[in-house]
């Protein structure tokens, strides 16, 4: 392990009930790398994420976030170590303003002596996402599905995460605004120095913005590579990449 | 005429008010749990016979004898989310509301228990004469009870809607899982929502008892109608239950007045029963978060 890695799952099992969700599973990923999961409906990706986050325990191996395990903390907790997990479908605030959602990301930051800093991490977010500006005092479930996507990515940037966890950002979203929405997740890695782990099924565009990948495949690792290996790996095609929208 | 109809609607608005608290203190647990806490009449019963308790037996100041008794309806409310509702997390919402039955069961033997079954009343909180309006007595303490009601629905939408803890109270109950990934502690808000609803029926218990008197039973009633009071309005609804139980209220009064007092009781019901037979979603709900809804 190097100085640079960042987190480190070992052998993970994760299970609902009797369901073997993810089974003795390894990764890891480093300081500034967009690491891309791929895999098929069911393969575990969620589950994976959430084990990170701690909205799931592990039932055995290990997690490990700059060289500390944290798979026993909540997930309330991880947020607070630098961890943000966009979840699937993003799960905005629907009934409260958009501005609302943005304070609540930073809601474990907040303190009334640090009042100010808050605003301004708010006006940088609002200067990232224009359009979120535009719509600062609209309820949230009032967006589009492509903005109530940023909105919940913006929402994880206000907690000030080091490491980002994306599951399935371009859900049932047209492929214009997936384009965009992976522009700005490569911008966050680029300008601000972020750490993305990305989960998708649009294994196309996720490779494309990635440094390395993971296939997933019931709960296993199938493969593992960098981004350009994975794309031009005939097997990847022709199970990941043949059903992309945008070819 | 005139004199008369006033007279109805003063002692229905003060009832109401009552009723419009014990309806808020049901939306705040709900809003936060989906749960009914059946419980809540009996934090009015606690209101009332703690401040009793405190200013007439005990014969502390006012002022401390209001603190107390809130402080100790919060401090039971709490108790009730640590020791029942906490433990069995994550069961079904039908075994909660079972739970809070029993809680307010234990309550009511343990308020029987201290305070037999005599009402109990104090003076009320401002000596003078009753004011008349077109030839209609409103009682001082009737005018504190509606008061005391609109500081708490003010201060209630304050705290849910202009600080940052009610916000994320909010959060909660709209999305747990969202809320717990921004790190908002659950569990935590949960118990928060126990403690104020609980607080707010106890200010009730407060304000009313110099005028109906308390008695260690009357929770399941007051329950009752705060629940028709905020089902009318639409349950979860703030702005709902405050309508709902004015509305019951003066229509109980009215109804005692004009037709008979053994049918105020029924009043109630029978509009639970229109509401749920003709709009569920009540009078501010939406119907579709009325069928997104558990209960
Ligand atoms: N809450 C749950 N209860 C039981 N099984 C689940 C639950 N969530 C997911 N699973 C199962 O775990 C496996 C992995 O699911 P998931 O992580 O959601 O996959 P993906 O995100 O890759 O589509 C699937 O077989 C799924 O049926
Ligand atoms: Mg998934």
């Amino acid at each position: 392990m190097t100085a640079d890695t960042m987190l480190v799952l070992k052998n993970v099992d994760v299970h609902y009930g009797k369901i073997h969700a993810i089974k003795r599973l390894s990764l890891h990923v480093n300081r500034g790398e967009i690491v891309a999961l791929i895999g098929g409906n069911g393969a575990g990706k969620t589950t994976l994420l959430s084990a990170i986050s701690g909205l799931l325990r592990v039932t055995s191996g290990e997690i490990k976030y700059n060289n500390i395990m944290i798979n026993n903390l909540p997930a309330e907790e991880i947020v607070k170590k630098g961890i943000s997990h966009v979840p699937e479908r993003g799960l905005v605030f629907k009934p409260l303003t958009v501005e609302d959602n943005l304070l609540l990301g930073a809601y474990h930051l907040y303190s009334f002596a640090n009042r100010n800093e808050y605003k301004k991490d708010l006006l940088q977010v609002y200067k990232m996402f224009p359009v979120l500006e535009e719509r600062r005092k609209q309820l949230a479930g009032t967006l589009s599905g492509g903005e109530q996507q940023m909105l919940a990515i913006a929402r994880a940037l206000m907690a000030k995460p080091k490491l980002l966890l994306l599951d399935e950002p371009s859900m049932g979203l047209a492929p214009l605004i997936v384009k965009e929405i992976l522009a700005y997740i490569k911008r966050l890695r680029d300008n601000h120095g972020l750490t993305v782990l990305l989960v998708e099924q649009n294994a196309r565009s996720a490779l494309q913005i990635a440094d390395k990948g993971y296939v997933l495949e019931t709960g296993r690792v199938l493969l593992q590579g960098s981004a350009e290996d994975l794309l031009a790996n005939r097997d990847v095609q022709r199970a990941y990449l043949g059903r992309d929208l945008d070819t | 005429m005139l004199t008369v109809f006033l007279q109805f609607l003063f002692s229905g608005l003060t009832v109401g008010a009552v009723y419009a608290l014990v309806g808020m203190g049901f939306n705040i647990i709900y809003n936060a749990t989906s749960i009914i806490n059946l419980a809540q009449g009996e934090f009015v019963v606690i209101g009332g016979l703690m401040m009793w308790f405190f200013t007439s037996s005990v014969k502390l100041p006012f002022v401390l004898s209001v603190l107390l008794t809130i402080l100790t309806a919060g401090l039971i409310a709490f108790l009730m989310e640590r020791l029942t509702i906490r433990p069995i997390q994550k069961t079904d919402l039908l075994l909660m509301i079972m739970i809070t039955i029993s809680v307010s069961i234990v309550l009511r033997g343990l308020l029987m228990f201290k305070f037999g079954k005599d009402p109990y009343g104090y003076p009320p909180f401002t000596e003078g004469e009753p004011i008349s309006i077109f030839g209609a007595i409103i009682q001082q303490q009737a005018l504190w009870v509606i008061g005391v009601t609109a500081v708490s629905i003010v201060l209630l939408y304050i705290f849910f809607n202009k600080t940052l803890i009610g916000k994320a109270m909010k959060a909660c109950a709209v999305d747990p899982v969202a809320a717990r990934l921004v790190g908002i502690n659950v569990s935590q808000m949960v118990m928060l929502s126990f403690i104020l609803s609980g607080v707010v029926g106890a200010i009730g218990g407060i304000a009313i008892t110099p005028i109906s008197l308390m008695e260690y039973d009357k929770g399941p009633m007051l329950a009752v109608k705060g629940f028709c009071a905020a089902i009318l309005g639409g349950l979860g609804r703030g702005r709902g239950a405050i309508v709902g139980g004015f509305t019951i209220g003066v229509l109980e009064s009215m109804t005692a007045g004009y037709l008979h007092s053994g049918l105020k009781d029924a009043v109630a019901l029978i509009i639970l029963l229109l509401v749920l037979f003709y709009k569920p979603a009540g009078i501010f709900g939406s119907s579709a978060i009325a069928r997104l809804r558990k209960f």
